[in-house]
């Protein structure tokens, strides 16, 4: 069972919508036995990273994620704050992230871009591939959207899966063992996302 | 390449999608989910709708009616109108909103905006300013659907808004609204000029050529409605969106 982590906060039944149409039933649950049932996670995340964390803590499925994504290394995908909640903290907040990926989480950085971008980006970047991965599968020239104000930075560069550029070239996502996380939001990215997201309900 | 958001408004009266000229007049155009799945089709970049009753009628948003558009929207969906509390707010998120557009409640409660912003992040949160030149020829923000001047002036009140905590700023040039004429460059560079944070223009776009003219005066982004549903002379309602190679030709690359 492909199960979306509902621990309180993301745009889920979009998610569902668009995995729904490419024929896929997934679902949306915050219960345990659904989750320890789970063959493929989806982790969403949106809004302060600190809140996304609480919730996350507070909702008391933690140990259970941890042990279904380190342990029995089912696949997981992290969306958006999802993905920045695999690293080990954030500039965003106080809270530290789950640690899965090496590394952190940081605000676009105006000094160091070639060309002078507004923060947040928000919009669509056409994705590069880092590495060959079957998620990527169909992907080639793809776009997505992005809406953020801070990226990942992994700390080893082989963990890095996508990379767009916004100033400057930064990570869109990571890919590390059993985990992948991707900074944008296919669900909100027609045609390409619903390919991404086919792509890991279907041959990840 | 460097793209820019080109981005369809639709307007919400009465259960039905409509158009105005001016923020007068609405013309009804379709029913809103049947736009939506066309907008999808149409890989489009973002979409806004605005709820135009909700404020005036003193109510919150429908949610029932923007969880269904939501679900079926594979593409940003910002919604405005009626939302003024932060429960609002995240029971939009929840249903599945990109992003909030604060309107009335921007200019009479601009907590609401930081309060948002900490709950959702400022990336999706909007402040939407609609103006009109006043009596003496001074653009001023106006509220309510353009009938209540607040007197301020529009670029100070964006700049306000950015202090707020907003991520973007929706510029609705209420004269130009339905005109076909062109954005009011002048203004929007005014205002642009004086924000950190991205600015997405509406009001007169008549062709694409419009949209590259409002990025070269410091938009980020450009909207339209009466571009999208209607054709053009006679306003036959017909939904439409530039294609791919039309952005990247007179759009895209001239902004290299």
């Amino acid at each position: 069972m492909f199960v979306i982590i509902n621990y309180g906060v993301g745009n889920l039944t979009s998610i569902q919508n668009m995995l729904k149409k490419s024929g896929v039933n997934a679902l949306i649950s915050g219960e345990p036995t659904a989750i320890a049932a789970a063959t493929k996670i989806l982790l969403p995340g949106m809004g302060h990273f600190d809140n996304c964390m609480q919730k996350l803590n507070e909702s008391g499925l933690r140990p259970l994620i941890e042990k279904k994504a380190l342990e029995e290394k089912i696949p997981v995908l992290g969306i958006c704050v999802g993905l920045q909640m695999f690293m080990e903290d954030s500039e965003e907040g106080s809270e530290k992230g789950l640690g899965w990926v090496k590394g952190k989480t940081i605000r676009f950085k105006p000094e160091q871009m070639k060309e002078e971008e507004k923060i947040p980006n928000m919009g669509w970047l056409e994705i590069q591939a880092v590495k060959p991965s079957p998620i990527l599968q169909e992907l080639e020239g793809a776009r997505f959207y992005f809406a953020h104000s801070f990226h990942v930075a992994p700390q080893n560069k082989s963990d890095i899966l996508i990379t767009a550029h916004y100033g400057y070239d930064f990570t869109a996502a990571v890919e590390y063992n059993n985990l992948v996380g991707v900074q944008f939001h296919p669900e909100k990215s027609h045609r390409f996302g619903m390919q991404l997201l086919k792509n890991f309900a279907l041959n990840y | 390449m460097r793209r820019t958001r080109v981005i369809p408004v639709l307007l919400l009266h009465q259960g039905g999608l409509v158009k105005t000229i001016k923020f007068k007049n609405p013309v009804y155009v379709g029913d809103p989910m049947n736009a939506v799945k066309i907008f999808n089709e149409k890989e489009i970049d973002e979409i806004v709708i605005l709820d135009i009753d909700a404020s005036r009628d003193k109510r919150g948003p429908d949610m029932q009616q923007v969880r269904e558009i939501a679900g079926e929207a594979f593409i940003p969906l910002a919604y405005g109108g009626g939302i003024s509390s932060v429960e609002h707010v995240k029971e939009l998120f929840y249903i599945g909103v990109e992003k909030v557009i604060l309107n009335y409640q921007a200019i009479h409660n601009p907590s609401l905006i930081t309060e948002a912003a900490k709950l959702v992040g400022s990336q999706s949160v909007v402040a939407s300013i609609d103006v009109k030149k006043n009596l003496f020829g001074n653009y001023k923000v106006y509220t309510k659907n353009g009938t209540e001047n607040t007197n301020e002036d529009p670029v100070e009140f964006a700049k306000k808004m950015q202090d707020a905590g907003a991520g973007e700023i929706f510029l609705n040039v209420i004269e130009r609204d339905g005109t076909f004429g062109g954005y009011d460059l002048d203004l929007l560079k005014k205002v642009s000029s004086g924000l950190n944070i991205p600015l997405i223009i509406c009001g007169g776009a008549g062709s694409v050529d419009d949209f590259k003219q409002a990025v070269q005066h410091g938009a980020s982004a450009v909207a339209a409605g009466s571009l999208f549903v209607f054709q053009r002379p006679h306003r036959a309602v017909l939904i439409s969106y530039p294609s791919q190679d039309e952005l990247k030709a007179k759009l895209y690359s001239v902004l290299q």
